[in-house]
């Protein structure tokens, strides 16, 4: 039996296989390049100079393990094409090996999503299993953003849901050590730190004081040795500070080019609609000259009436919103909670973090998969989230080309999601027995509430809306409308879901 | 995705890996499967279609928008005929007005957002990012439009009284048949029309709705007139059917009217004047064009490395020799039905016909192995091991085309694909008493055949044929897939008369009880 759900989770690693090769001629956004370039800046050039070359725009800005993970892949990507690794004739290159060989680097990096799921699911029920294995393997935000738009997203979550693996099988210095290698891989990923380092200090530490004393130690040696093996090279040639200035380019604004829907969109419109109406009302409101996407020029704020924000305040309210979270870890760590603890940090380090880009929405909804099998809200919750989530993805894949596709993934993802929740929630037994009977099916429990069905009935007009009404009735005029029409609705999801998680956190 | 269902029998079945994404029953899980097809085929026709960017001919894509061109504007007496407008030799329209008119609303579309693609000479190997996108839009509109009805149609009637176990299978093979999906969203064709509209008469027949059936496969033919491979079957079942009834002469003469009808209805621009009439005659029947082109697996190109048919007959005897070939070798299934028409024996009919044309008759192109695969996959959980093989060699007689097309990459994926769902659930076969199966030499046979096709596989992508004999690796392939499909019409052949048999003693025991 066993062999045979081992057998149906690389089904359907196969068959998603099959889509991602499918997907190979299929739009790429600037990342691709980005990547390229660091191929090649890992592969010409030695290690003390990665962080300071600006031959390309796309200078390397993730922490050393990502660049070594470059490096290994630029061994590769010289045999198949010594071009590619080209740090100057390779600038925008785009020949069908580059394209093939960058590509199928991130189906194979895969495997490592496919491990953490498998790791994940190993001890759960098979229709469960099933589903979180539809659920990660097959999500829409996956394919869109790694298979399409190009980033190596499932594998860094690969390594995450491993972590979380280890973590619910009681075995806390592995996951954590897992954990501090995801960090040195995408810092982007350290929002849930927070959870990780009061969940491990309570749960594995604090076992009186000789074994905790060891404990810590021992802890605190591997996430040091971790951070050592990535940055030690750097700190060894003095470049500590370029590195983390690379890092973190805080000279980047609130918002990312596409506002990400979360709760600083409400700020922006908000701060509009006052200076409008105080504007009405004969109140002289300086329009701003900064924008919210370019960053902090001195001391002009975007924003006409409402406070300025910088980063210290988004880091702040960060912290505030995980509290809670924080505080119940402490009160009472549980192992079987933890994927719900680590996808709420990252929530609201997507809510209220700073330069937010919308593809961060994968960090909790891949997560949150593991969770909404867990009981029947879950899954109620879980169905609304992923569908806000992966549809506020869509502006991402602009062009026309890509348009059925993106529109098909959410739209199976979504009648998939239905079909194995409904089956999760019907008595299968009863099922039997009526069936025997001739009597009536029973029908599932499964339901989605008028709310949440209309809201999501309107995610429908907002995509016609955007899509086509707003472009033709108003042509190149107010361009940023439409997607400013699309954030602002799956915000509103977005901001639901925080709230139902940290009332489920909280009860 | 394939699912399975609560097992037939209902008592004590296990319930498998697959049932909670088939418990909705039939139509969710079509509609389901077909979302996942549909994303499919739009994932493969973002890779190149025949003749990208190769001028001066292009390829079929080119001829497709030509017909759009010619369609959107001039009158429609003119479309088939040469004129300083229309220059027929530059991808004339050769296929029936159906193909026309469709062209025709397609061109329209095309116009309405993108005039430069189908403005009349000017527009000649258009290629734009846009009009690219809106023809594979045509494509996969006709196909969700036509081809997916057609299947619904199908799968509810012809699971109507069976269990609900391996349904969805069924679906899947027939949504996700790879050979359909390679040469109308990959190479670029619209078989999926006439296809469909073959599909969709072939469920009327199931559910004996006649007359239905005789419009929707006159229009099938006004599509393309390939879809005559499946008219031998067609005819001789109704034929069987009606000689059966109290008023034989009455109910023959209702088809016939529905038939003639249709096709007065679809022909009308062109019944006007004889020479119109023939005219479009002569466009759907190239006979200047020989017995057979390029590479293709049938008896007279396989042959013909032995017997050089073109040398040795004048073509008009050829056009009789093939048709009296054709006619013979698809003679046993018509006659079987005339006697005892029934729907299963309807099904094995068409496959039966439809290979006996793609084997001997006159001018077949590669793709025509579309038509026996459809009627293969109708019958999917009937024979599934040969319904496996088969789509095996239909797509590797391909190979060489699709190669051409660069469309390497989707072929091999399909292929994973297909096997993949191929053996998600195995349709459980009901051995029969005897079977081609159960002769050791057969097995020994195939199994030779596939490990020769694996390493033509390599050869072809990787080794230059030798100077002398360009088109080696070609031949080598058509002559394999050749000797399969000889195979595979016979056992069918054989399993349609067979099937009546068993079906005739199991009718007796019946009775007897």
């Amino acid at each position: 039996m066993d062999g045979d759900r081992r057998h149906l989770l690389l089904w359907f690693f196969a068959a998603a296989t099959a889509v991602k090769l499918l997907l190979i001629p299929s739009y790429r956004s600037t990342d691709f390049e980005v990547h390229r370039n660091w191929l090649a800046i890992t592969h010409s050039l030695p290690l003390s100079e990665w962080y300071f070359d600006e031959t390309s725009q796309w200078t390397l800005d993730y922490p050393p393990f990502f660049a070594y993970f470059e490096r290994f892949l630029s061994l590769f990507a010289r045999l198949v094409d010594p071009k590619i690794v080209d740090l100057r004739l390779g600038l925008d290159y785009s020949a069908d090996s580059v394209v093939y060989f960058q590509r199928i680097t991130v189906i194979f990096s895969d495997l490592s999503l496919l491990f953490g799921v498998y790791r994940l699911t190993r001890k759960v029920e098979p229709l469960r299993r099933n589903l979180i294995c539809v659920l990660v393997v097959w999500s829409p935000g996956l394919l869109m953003v790694d298979h399409v738009h190009f980033q190596y997203n499932g594998f860094l979550l690969g390594w995450l849901l491993l972590s979380v693996s280890f973590l619910q099988d009681g075995r806390d210095l592995i996951g954590g050590f897992l954990f501090a290698v995801v960090l040195c891989f995408k810092h982007l990923f350290a929002v849930a730190a927070p959870v990780y380092f009061v969940y491990l200090l309570r749960h594995y530490c604090w076992a009186g004081l000789a074994t905790g004393l060891r404990r810590l130690v021992a802890l605190g040696s591997v996430v040091v040795a971790v951070f050592a093996a990535a940055f030690g090279p750097f700190i060894y040639n003095g470049q500590i500070q370029q590195v983390i200035s690379r890092m973190f380019p805080f000279g980047r604004g609130l918002c990312h080019a596409y506002w990400a829907p979360n709760f600083w969109v409400f700020y922006i419109i908000l701060d509009k609609g006052l200076a409008f109406t105080l504007r009405k009302l004969g109140f002289d409101v300086q329009v701003p000259s900064a924008s919210f996407t370019g960053g902090l020029v001195g001391d002009s704020s975007p924003f006409a009436v409402l406070p300025q924000i910088t980063p210290l305040t988004t880091f702040v309210m960060v912290l505030l919103a995980i509290t809670p979270c924080l505080i119940k870890a402490w009160k009472k760590p549980q192992p079987g909670l933890v994927a719900r603890w680590i996808a709420y940090a990252y929530t609201c380090g997507f809510l209220f973090g700073w330069h937010v880009h919308e593809k961060a929405s994968l960090h909790f909804t891949i997560p949150l998969a593991i969770v909404a099998v867990q009981s029947l809200e879950d899954a109620k919750h879980y169905f609304l989230v992923s569908i806000v989530s992966c549809y506020s993805l869509f502006p991402l894949l602009y062009e026309p080309r890509e348009y059925p596709i993106k529109v098909l993934l959410l739209l199976l993802h979504s009648m998939v999601m239905w079909l194995g929740f409904s089956a999760q929630y019907t008595d299968v037994k009863g099922l039997k027995e009526k069936k025997k009977e001739g009597g009536e099916i029973k029908r599932s429990k499964f339901e989605i509430g008028c709310v949440e069905k209309s809201y999501l009935m309107g995610l429908v007009i907002v995509e016609i809306v955007s899509q086509f009404l707003l472009p033709y009735f108003l042509g190149d005029r107010y361009a940023f409308m439409p997607l400013m029409l699309i954030s602002t609705y799956c915000a509103v999801g977005i901001m639901y879901s925080w709230i139902w998680q940290l009332r489920k956190i909280l009860t | 995705m394939p699912k399975k269902n609560l097992s037939g029998d209902g008592t004590a079945a296990p319930i498998d890996a697959w049932w909670w994404l088939s418990h909705k029953g039939t139509t969710t899980s079509f509609l389901c499967i077909s979302l996942f097809a549909l994303l499919i085929r739009s994932a493969v026709s973002m890779f190149p279609y025949s003749g990208a960017g190769t001028p001066p001919k292009f390829g079929d894509f080119e001829a497709q928008r030509h017909w759009m061109e010619i369609t959107t504007n001039l009158p429609a007496t003119d479309w088939y005929r040469n004129g300083t407008q229309n220059d027929l030799t530059y991808w004339g329209l050769d296929y029936p007005p159906l193909t026309a008119y469709q062209s025709y609303i397609h061109g329209i579309l095309l116009r309405f957002f993108n005039p430069e693609s189908v403005s009349l000479f000017s527009s000649r190997g258009h290629e734009s990012y846009i009009g690219k996108l809106l023809m594979r839009w045509t494509v996969l509109s006709s196909d969700a439009l036509i081809f997916f009805p057609s299947a619904l149609f199908f799968v509810l009637v012809y699971h109507r009284n069976r269990a609900k176990s391996q349904v969805a299978w069924h679906i899947a093979m027939i949504l996700l048949n790879p050979c359909l999906i390679l040469i109308d969203h990959g190479h670029f064709q619209y078989n999926c029309i006439s296809l469909g509209l073959t599909v969709g008469a072939i469920a009327a027949v199931l559910c004996g709705s006649e007359v239905l059936t005789c419009v929707l496969f006159t229009l099938a033919l006004s599509h393309k007139q390939m879809s005559a491979y499946f008219a031998p079957a067609f005819f001789s079942h109704l034929l069987g059917k009606c000689l059966r009834r109290k008023n034989p002469i009455l109910s023959l003469l209702k088809l016939g009217i529905a038939v003639i009808v249709t096709f007065v209805i679809v022909w009308w621009p062109y019944l006007h004047s004889v020479d119109d009439f023939l005219m479009v005659l002569s466009r759907l029947a190239p006979f200047e064009r020989g017995i057979y082109e390029d590479y293709v697996a049938n008896f007279w190109c396989t042959t013909s490395i032995l017997i050089k048919w073109k040398k040795l007959f004048t073509t008009p005897s050829l056009k009789s020799i093939s048709l009296a070939a054709t006619v013979l070798a698809s003679l046993p299934s018509m006659v079987h039905q005339i006697f005892s028409p029934s729907n299963e024996g309807f099904l094995y009919g068409l496959l039966n016909s439809s290979m006996a044309f793609y084997l001997f008759s006159f001018q077949v192109h590669e793709k025509s192995i579309l038509m026996p695969f459809l009627a293969a996959t109708l019958l999917a959980l009937k024979i599934p091991d040969h319904f496996n093989h088969l789509t095996y060699y239909a797509l590797f007689s391909m190979f060489p085309l699709l190669c051409r097309d660069n469309l390497l990459l989707p072929y091999l994926t399909l292929h994973l694909l297909f096997t993949l769902i191929y053996h998600s659930q195995l349709p459980k076969t009901k051995a029969s008493s005897f079977s081609f199966t159960s002769f050791p030499g057969y097995v020994f046979l195939l199994r030779t055949h596939f490990f020769i096709s694996l390493v033509l596989h390599v050869v072809y992508l990787t080794i230059q044929p030798p100077q002398k004999y360009p088109f080696l690796f070609e031949a080598l392939i058509m002559i394999l897939c050749f000797s399969f499909f000889v195979m595979f019409a016979f056992y069918i052949n054989y399993t349609q008369w067979n099937f009546s048999s068993r079906f005739r003693s199991a009718d007796k025991e019946k009775k007897q009880i």
